[in-house]
């Protein structure tokens, strides 16, 4: 399934140039939004109900041992409640606290919360679950606890798309990436704006790890072109492709999680990736454009 | 035509055959010295061999120093790697439906996932997506899942090669490592230098690089002492099986297909916690 409503212009998001006055003045902006304006904006009106909320304080255990100041909900927010009338539960994680980042607390907040939602499913309560993913993937802090926690939010993702779709969103302006990039692999759908990334590495990590010439991570418009929502619309490996207006989000988000499940998903896709792969000669670096090709030419026979 | 080598060559007048890695060695001493299976990359070692008194399948990634892709000389797990890792697993599931699903043991000695330009154009997410998703989904399917940690299991690359198995089990070695990052970009990114990291690391068990600190966690069904990880004897060839074969009973003793045999330790009390409230307010 591939959708874009109005797909945005190419140029970057601070230019604006082609909209009129009057559809900005009646566009709300979801990547201004945080993480629990955002998933309330996505569940239906009043319907909002936030689990482990801020005044349970449920902190990092391991981010105050190391001088490090912590918040209230780990930065991610658990919320129930209904979208389109359907049963949901949104995920959102705080891309404004420490990156993103996936502590042991945020980490089993996203994980139980889908466990409980697949269990739902299996006593015939239709509960979808929408993540909302600005995270730069494990919080450094908390290396193992965080890495443990984002296997189980991958077991848990498998488990729940058996029965609904699980929808990822990424709308900016962190990013997602790390292990959570492998989450958003595992989703039924993606959904993305001009403002998002999508990757595995972060860039300032691949720069370290494999030098400047490899990747530079402040070459801005050079990562954008690699990894941005609309390069990775345009190969496939999203969904769909937003403008960065919270109706049109809804919209979309709704239409995906409340719809059929994918005939398969992505992640099961090895022989066609595969086969797209054999047709690339990695001794010869690949721009945007090359892999737009390699993945839009049609399948060899 | 494809730009990645397919075929295994393991003579001993190969091109560049692999410094034997501990990922390869345990490959052949655990499936017996098995012919790999043909189909895969040079870098991923694949093998239905006896266990248990039937049959497993048993998955290694292993280096190649003439690896296509630069950035996975050393043993990274690249855009290919995860998505023959998917092959290998898919194909089992589609073998056995209908029959009793058999074991998958993952050898675990992965250095990190590829850290390149290339890959991240590729969708390596999508990739190592792919894997993790099919061990995922053979654990679903009845598959036993046992990941045999021998060597590193960093970060992306073990999340896609291991960290999906019903029943995780390491050798307790000096060369047996888990980590999220590599400690210089760990430094780099959390702005600290590596001798705080490491200063750190000492008291804040998540955060240590040694198996013993991992093994507090609760995530390891068992650590298992061997003489000799590099180069395992007889006796630490008997010892593995016999721990691996008990994983295997204890798996199909359980009725669960999921991962919460990982929640019951003091170090990972939030994760209940969490959990118990969650189900509270649910």
């Amino acid at each position: 399934m591939s959708i874009a409503t109005q797909p945005a212009p190419a140029t970057h998001p601070a230019a604006a140039n082609s909209r009129s006055l009057e559809s900005l003045a009646s566009r709300q902006s979801i990547v201004e939004l945080g993480a629990r304006e955002r998933a309330a904006a996505l569940l239906d009106p009043g319907s909002f109900r936030e689990l482990i909320d801020p005044f349970e304080r449920e902190r990092s255990p391991w981010l105050a041992a190391q001088g490090v100041v912590t918040q209230a909900d780990d930065g991610v927010v658990v919320a129930k409640g209904t979208i389109d009338g359907q049963p949901a539960v949104v995920l959102a994680i705080e891309g404004a606290f420490q990156g993103g980042s996936m502590g042991e607390v945020g980490g089993a907040k996203i994980a139980g919360a889908l466990e409980l939602a697949a269990e739902d499913n299996r006593k015939g309560i239709p509960t979808r679950a929408v993540l909302l993913l600005e995270t730069g993937g494990v919080r450094l802090q908390e290396a193992n606890l965080g890495l443990a926690a984002i296997a189980e939010i991958h077991a848990a993702i498998v488990d729940l798309r058996r029965y609904v779709p699980v929808v990822g969103l990424i709308a900016g302006s962190v990013g997602c990436f790390g292990g959570m990039s492998i989450a958003a692999g595992l989703c039924s759908y993606l959904v993305v704006t001009r403002e998002a990334r999508l990757g595995l590495n972060g860039p300032a990590v691949i720069e370290q790890e494999a030098g400047i010439d490899e990747y530079d991570s402040r070459d801005r418009p050079f990562i954008w072109g690699l990894t941005g929502g609309e390069q990775r619309f345009a190969t496939g490996l999203v969904d769909a492709y937003v403008e960065d207006d919270v109706e049109q989000v809804r919209q979309t988000v709704a239409a995906l999680v409340n719809g059929p499940l994918p005939t398969s998903p992505k992640s099961d896709a090895w022989q066609h990736y595969l086969s797209k792969l054999a047709a690339y000669n990695p001794s010869v670096a690949i721009d945007a454009a090359g892999v737009r090709q390699l993945y839009s030419t049609p399948e060899a026979s | 035509m494809s730009a990645t080598p397919i075929s295994h060559d393991r003579s001993p007048g190969a091109a560049q055959e692999p410094a034997s890695s501990r990922g390869a060695i345990w490959f052949d001493a655990l499936t017996g010295n098995a012919t790999p299976a043909q189909g895969y990359p040079t870098t991923l070692l694949v093998a239905d061999a006896p266990f248990a008194g039937s049959e497993a399948r048993f998955i290694s990634v292993v280096p190649d120093a003439n690896h296509a892709y630069p950035r996975v000389r050393k043993g990274e797990t690249g855009v290919i790697e995860g998505w023959a890792i998917a092959q290998a697993v898919h194909e089992v599931i589609a073998a056995d439906q209908g029959k009793t699903p058999r074991p998958i043991i993952a050898i675990v000695d992965v250095a990190s996932q590829a850290y390149g330009r290339r890959e991240e154009a590729l969708g390596l997410h999508q990739s190592l997506a792919g894997a993790a998703g099919a061990y995922a989904e053979a654990r679903l399917a009845g598959h036993p899942v046992i990941a045999l940690l021998v060597g590193k299991a960093m970060s992306g690359a073990f999340l896609a090669h291991g960290y999906q198995a019903n029943r995780l089990i390491a050798l307790d070695d000096v060369g047996v490592q888990v980590h999220a990052m590599g400690k210089s970009a760990a430094a780099r990114i959390t702005m600290r230098s590596v001798e705080d990291l490491e200063r750190l690391a000492a008291t804040v068990p998540p955060m240590a690089y040694d198996i013993s600190a991992y093994a507090t966690l609760g995530l390891l069904w068992r650590l298992v002492e061997v003489s000799n990880a590099q180069q395992p004897g007889t006796a630490d060839l008997a010892q593995v099986d016999t721990v691996l074969r008990d994983a295997l009973a204890d798996i199909q003793a359980d009725p669960t297909r999921g991962l919460a045999s990982r929640l019951g330790a003091e170090n990972r009390q939030a994760s209940a916690r969490v959990r118990a409230k969650l189900r509270a307010q649910w």
